[in-house]
């Protein structure tokens, strides 16, 4: 190694600035997530298989009640989108946290990207890879149960699939925000609220079952409402069984995009600010 | 004139939460530190741990606010235009595991390049060329899981040098490496500071010989303040005039080291314990005070096995102005650097 092998190319190294680093840096983010999964099959059993048991044992309880059939679909469509808010939560929300305790956090901070790219990438990342999971949750559901679907209408169940990610990942970015100066208590939050949302986001019994005041509380969280209208769309009898219109929901998911997406960017950029005052960005102790 | 790091009587404190019904107490990491380092340099900061290195590496490079005063890197405020600082640096720290267990070195590195906005094709041509330069053009395909300590940290000092920055932040980069990598290391970042008058490197080492070896100027600095800051010559410079002697001895048995230091011209006296007696570490005013120091020993019934005069070294010039070693130092701090 001499001098002159190391100014062979170095130097004056073209970089890109503005909105092409922003899309860099989310392909860049997003990379490690897709890449991961199939590096690790072990999601198979974990990610597929166990989630399927929950998905079991609630069919074979609404079979064993008499509950209509309509509700064994209702189970497996809730079952693969369970992989969503699992996702969010773990590998989201908390996620900031983890690469604090990496090092990452403050390599991602010292480069000259924007710390919102580097959420969507995680974002855009998650949901592709877990889009995996929840389609294989799916398939193998309706094939063991022998699920109908009739799809009214693709286009807008298409549109309610996209607004319900687009708005349950910018909750994830604004959560992950506020995580960025929590220690270890992400974790239990994490934990606390798994559990809670399974239950009022309905994602094994149509929510309408609960009163409207609790469903309306629950529609912040956007699997509710993208998990009813979704069900609307894609079971003959969903309408019925369904908490609001379709096109209600709708709307109140583009509010809930909205709201989530600035919301994360402002959040996000004050909590940097608090960070690096208090000293935070880098250690968890204080 | 233009620098390309300089602070201001830049200080950090923390507030320490204790228990809820505690008042924070405050630790004071940094003191008034001033510092200008020109273009071009391989400036170190030697120190123990705790002594404030890693908040000031933290203050330069963005992540961490000063409580008082300025801070500017490659002529930008780093508390006030953060977002021009950082297109300009970047930072290795020792021991990190940073990047992706699951990626292999070469997508590692591509990820952390494309943050800075490098071309995706480029990026992976310097990659090629960074790793064959440290010996590591074989481990392109590894995963970053499978490296050992030692190649780990080659990677990550390739993903400094990687976005080729006006200036580079080595925390202890040698931490943890065996004698070989840490040559291999520390011959690699001189090259690259070599190569081209425009790079900067900040280094914080508690090594006194790496600081010796490496860098163009050394401060040292010890509980947030800056105490010297010189070439490595001119800082042992200072202790010429002294003269500087090992002895190893037989156990002191009780003989305490005060009646030493209380001797004429004897400047620090530093004590360590080794198997079958103790060796003493004297700076003294002058040489012919050495003959009060064997009298003083004999006296005792101590016994000189060794003696050697030492040429001064910038462990001597840490004793000289801190009055004890940095390991004395390091044993009795609490908690780790901040």
């Amino acid at each position: 190694m001499t001098s002159a092998q190391w100014s062979v190319g170095e130097g004056h190294v073209k970089k890109t600035s503005g909105w092409r680093l922003f899309l860099k840096t989310i392909i860049a983010r997003a990379y490690p997530r897709v890449i991961g999964q199939q590096r690790e099959k072990s999601w198979m059993f974990f990610d597929v298989l166990l989630p399927m048991l929950a998905v079991s044992a609630y069919v074979f309880v609404y079979r064993a009640i008499g509950a209509p059939e309509e509700y064994i679909g209702f189970v497996v469509v809730g079952g693969a989108m369970t992989a969503f808010w699992l996702n969010v939560l773990w590998s989201m929300s908390s996620q900031l946290y983890w690469e604090k305790e990496q090092g990452n956090l403050s390599l991602y901070i010292i480069a000259p990207n924007s710390l919102m790219a580097i959420l969507l990438g995680m974002a855009l990342g998650g949901m592709l890879a877990t889009a995996l999971r929840a389609a294989a949750i799916l398939i193998l559901g309706s094939l063991l149960f022998n699920v109908q679907f009739a799809v009214v209408s693709f286009l807008q169940l298409f549109t309610v699939f996209l607004l319900a990610m687009v708005a349950l990942y910018g909750l994830g970015m604004m959560s992950a925000s506020l995580f960025l100066l929590l220690s270890r208590e992400a974790w239990h939050i994490a934990n606390l609220a798994q559990e809670p949302v399974y239950l009022v986001s309905g994602f094994y019994f149509p929510i309408k079952n609960l009163s409207f005041w609790v469903a309306a509380a629950a529609s912040i969280i956007p699997l509710t409402l993208g998990l009813d209208a979704m069900r609307q769309l894609v079971f003959p009898s969903g309408p019925a069984l369904g908490f609001l219109s379709v096109s209600i929901e709708l709307a109140v998911l583009v509010i809930l995009c909205l709201v989530f997406l600035t919301g994360a960017r402002f959040l996000l950029a004050y909590m940097e600010r608090l960070a690096i005052r208090e000293g935070r960005l880098t250690e968890s102790r204080r | 004139m233009d620098f390309a790091i300089r602070t201001e009587k830049v200080g950090r404190v923390y507030k320490i939460r204790g228990s809820k019904k505690s008042e924070p107490r405050e630790l004071v990491a940094l003191h008034d530190v001033d510092l200008q380092i020109e273009h071009g340099e391989l400036f170190g900061l030697l120190g123990p741990n705790g002594a404030g290195k890693t908040t000031l590496i933290k203050i330069l490079t963005t992540l961490l606010a000063p409580s008082k005063g300025k801070a500017w890197v490659a002529g930008f405020d780093v508390a006030k235009e953060p977002e021009k600082v950082r297109p300009t640096i970047n930072m290795v720290s020792g021991g990190e595991a940073s990047g992706y267990g699951l990626l292999t070195v070469r997508e590692n590195l591509w990820m952390f390049s494309q943050f800075y906005g490098l071309d995706s094709g480029e990026a992976n041509r310097r990659i090629k060329q960074l790793l064959d330069i440290v010996g590591m053009g074989d481990r392109l395909n590894t995963k970053s899981s499978d490296l050992s300590t030692g190649l780990r940290q080659k990677m990550n000092i390739v993903r400094g040098f990687l976005t080729d920055p006006q200036v580079l932040f080595l925390d202890e980069p040698t931490l943890g490496l065996d004698v070989g990598a840490a040559r291999d290391v520390r011959k690699f970042i001189r090259q690259w500071v070599d190569a081209d008058s425009a790079r900067t490197i900040l280094l914080t080492t508690h090594y006194m010989v790496e600081a010796d070896e490496l860098c163009d100027r050394v401060a040292i600095i010890n509980q947030g303040r800056v105490l010297a800051c010189d070439t490595p010559a001119k800082l042992k410079h200072r202790l010429r005039s002294d003269a500087i002697f090992q002895l190893e001895v037989s156990p002191l048995n009780g003989f305490g080291v005060k009646t030493l230091e209380s001797l004429p011209g004897v400047k620090k006296v530093v004590h360590q314990e080794i198997d079958g007696g103790a060796r003493l570490e004297f700076i003294l005013a002058e040489e012919p005070v050495l003959g009060a120091v064997v009298s003083s020993l004999t006296a005792s019934n101590i016994r000189i096995m060794n003696l050697h005069k030492n040429e001064p070294t910038l462990e001597d010039v840490f004793v000289d102005l801190v009055g004890s070693s940095m390991a004395e130092v390091e044993g009795s701090s609490v908690g780790s650097d901040q």
